[in-house]
């Protein structure tokens, strides 16, 4: 369990880096080929409604949100910052690694105007690939049901 | 600058900017638009499918009840209470109510929004109590005229409102239909999109169908766009209500050919992943896109199978709340279901086709900051509110100004 701890806050840390860095390119790579991300409100995840504000069902679905926001969707200049939170009831059967982890993340316009833009909880899944984590399945419960303007760049 | 003569410049094509920064206009809106003789849409009446169901939701600044009484029908009332004006509900929504109380004073409500009790009405020990000439039935908040087409619930503050399907017209009231065709709608997804301008620049951009193709590049760059495709405008008498469509030219679409258009691609960037398209026939008619709206602020939307309605709520001249109900149909297979569920990456605040237009009107109020009296030019196809065959028009929008000004007397 202790191990499991470290690695899951080491693959927090390196997720929210990845995508603080700009390195959206990147982003997919912490999926399994067969994932699922899905970012909801928890309101709706209480409800037990199904659709998303975002979703992708495999790690194709992942690279495709990532070239759509390189080449093809217009937005104002933004950066975030993740503040994800300790892996809290952790629970490793069958292959997996199930967790709950808590996040903020700050969004910082071209202007400089910094914001806090959500707040939340992951859902997750992972499974170790080759030694190293992957996360099977991701539900980003947002804590509003308000989005401001726009949620361009993945959580 | 609120105070100042309203100057509309003369015909159609010219939009004044004061017109989105104006409290005074703002002010005026709730009467003359939001509490005047117009529909807006409220909820699903799939969302208050019991007796003592209810929901609360708003017509522009006022907040409203929405109840489904004993006999099973759906009325709505102002969330105001006649005593100090507090909020009825303070909840979103709740089941099985038998009647509803401000918890300031505990005066209580049947679920018709009318005045059953106040507290200590008589008094203690004979000591205070109201006078014996008040009479409860004097009292209660607004009740809305409440009409339900295809399974939705509008209101109108104004008993004056005609029918609701006089005030939609013929054609707008049966392209509602061949979205719902009939079916009971379910709700798959509730979210707001807070947008950073003026109410009236949302729903100008929905109406907006010149715009389509050149902010949303997303079918454009992965070539998706359908081929053979025809479409049209449809702008109804008042101007205030529209219609947009693309449509496959031959009659029944397959799932094949649905998926063969989808998937047909030259462009360096292809979808890795094209299933996020792999749609399912739904329409006869073959429609792939209807965006249609009702003045002044309800948009039922048809991408492919991505069904949702959209609520605009302004929030004071500079901010507005776009409220989007994602919607399934209670007959949905589970391959459909899940067709919806991909395709509903489309639309909302991360929407791969509509998440511009959540900045686009903040771009615009930021724009004009400076130039309230400066126009914005609407020459687009013409400078008629009517409806035609090309979408490289803004007949809607001007169609809107039209039905706006006409309220607001301008």
């Amino acid at each position: 369990m202790g191990n499991a701890f470290f690695d899951l806050s080491s693959a927090h840390a390196e997720y929210g880096r990845c995508i603080d860095d700009d390195r959206l390119e990147q982003w997919p790579d912490f999926f399994t080929d067969e994932c699922l991300y899905r970012v909801t409100t928890a309101r709706d995840y209480r409800e037990g409604l199904e659709a998303s504000i975002m979703s992708a069902w495999s790690k194709g679905m992942l690279r495709d949100r990532v070239s759509a926001l390189r080449q093809a969707n217009i937005y104002e200049r933004q950066a975030y910052r993740h503040v994800i939170g300790a892996p809290c009831a952790i629970n490793e059967a069958g292959g997996h690694i199930r967790c709950e982890s808590s996040f903020i993340v700050a969004r910082i316009m071209r202007d400089g105007a910094t914001d806090l833009f959500a707040t939340g909880r992951y859902l997750d899944v992972f499974t170790r690939e080759n030694g190293a984590l992957k996360i099977a399945e991701r539900v980003v419960v947002c804590d509003s049901h308000r989005i401001d303007t726009l949620l361009a760049i993945p959580l | 600058m609120d105070g100042t003569p309203l100057e509309w410049p003369e015909g159609l094509t010219r939009v004044p900017y004061w017109i989105y920064q104006r409290g005074d206009v703002y002010a005026d809106e709730q009467k003359r638009v939001f509490q005047g003789p117009c529909w807006s849409y409220l909820c699903l009446e799939a969302e208050v499918p019991n007796s003592g169901d209810w929901r609360a939701t708003a017509i522009g600044d006022a907040p409203v009840v929405v109840a489904r009484g004993e006999n099973g029908v759906v009325r709505a009332f102002e969330n105001r209470c006649a005593h100090r004006g507090s909020l009825i509900c303070i909840d979103e929504a709740g089941k099985g109510a038998k009647q509803f109380a401000c918890v300031y004073h505990a005066w209580t409500y049947d679920l018709a929004g009318s005045l059953t009790g106040v507290a200590f009405k008589n008094g203690v020990k004979g000591k205070g109590g109201m006078s014996p000439d008040f009479k409860m039935s004097d009292h209660g908040p607004r009740k809305l005229k409440v009409e339900t087409i295809d399974g939705m619930v509008f209101g109108a503050f104004d008993a004056g409102a005609p029918a609701l399907r006089d005030y939609l017209g013929a054609e707008i009231v049966s392209r509602i239909a061949r979205v719902f065709r009939g079916r009971k709608p379910v709700v798959l997804a509730r979210y707001t999109q807070a947008l950073p301008n003026n109410w009236k620049l949302y729903v100008e951009n929905v109406k907006d169908s010149y715009h389509a193709s050149i902010l949303h590049l997303f079918f454009t760059t992965f070539e998706l766009n359908r081929l053979s495709q025809t479409g049209a405008i449809i702008v109804d008498e008042s101007g205030g209500h529209h219609v947009s469509y693309s449509q496959i030219a031959r009659g029944r679409t397959g799932n094949a050919e649905y998926s063969e258009q989808a998937i047909r691609s030259d462009s360096d960037y292809k979808l890795a992943d094209p299933s996020l398209l792999h749609g399912f026939a739904e329409y006869d008619d073959g429609v792939t896109l209807q965006i249609l709206t009702v003045f002044p602020t309800f948009v039922l939307q048809q991408i492919q199978n991505c069904v949702a309605t959209r609520q605009v709520v302004p929030r004071g001249p500079d901010a507005a709340d776009l409220n989007w109900t994602i919607l399934g149909f209670e007959d949905d297979t589970p391959d459909e279901r899940r067709a919806r569920l991909k395709q509903a990456n489309l639309v909302g605040p991360a929407g791969y086709i509509s998440m511009e237009d959540g900045c686009v009107g903040g771009f615009v109020r930021r724009g004009v900051e400076g130039a309230p009296d400066a126009s914005e030019v609407l020459e687009m196809g013409g400078r008629e509110a009517v409806g035609s065959e090309s979408r490289v028009t803004e007949a809607s929008i001007r169609g809107f100004w039209k039905a706006y000004r006409a309220r607001m007397g301008m």
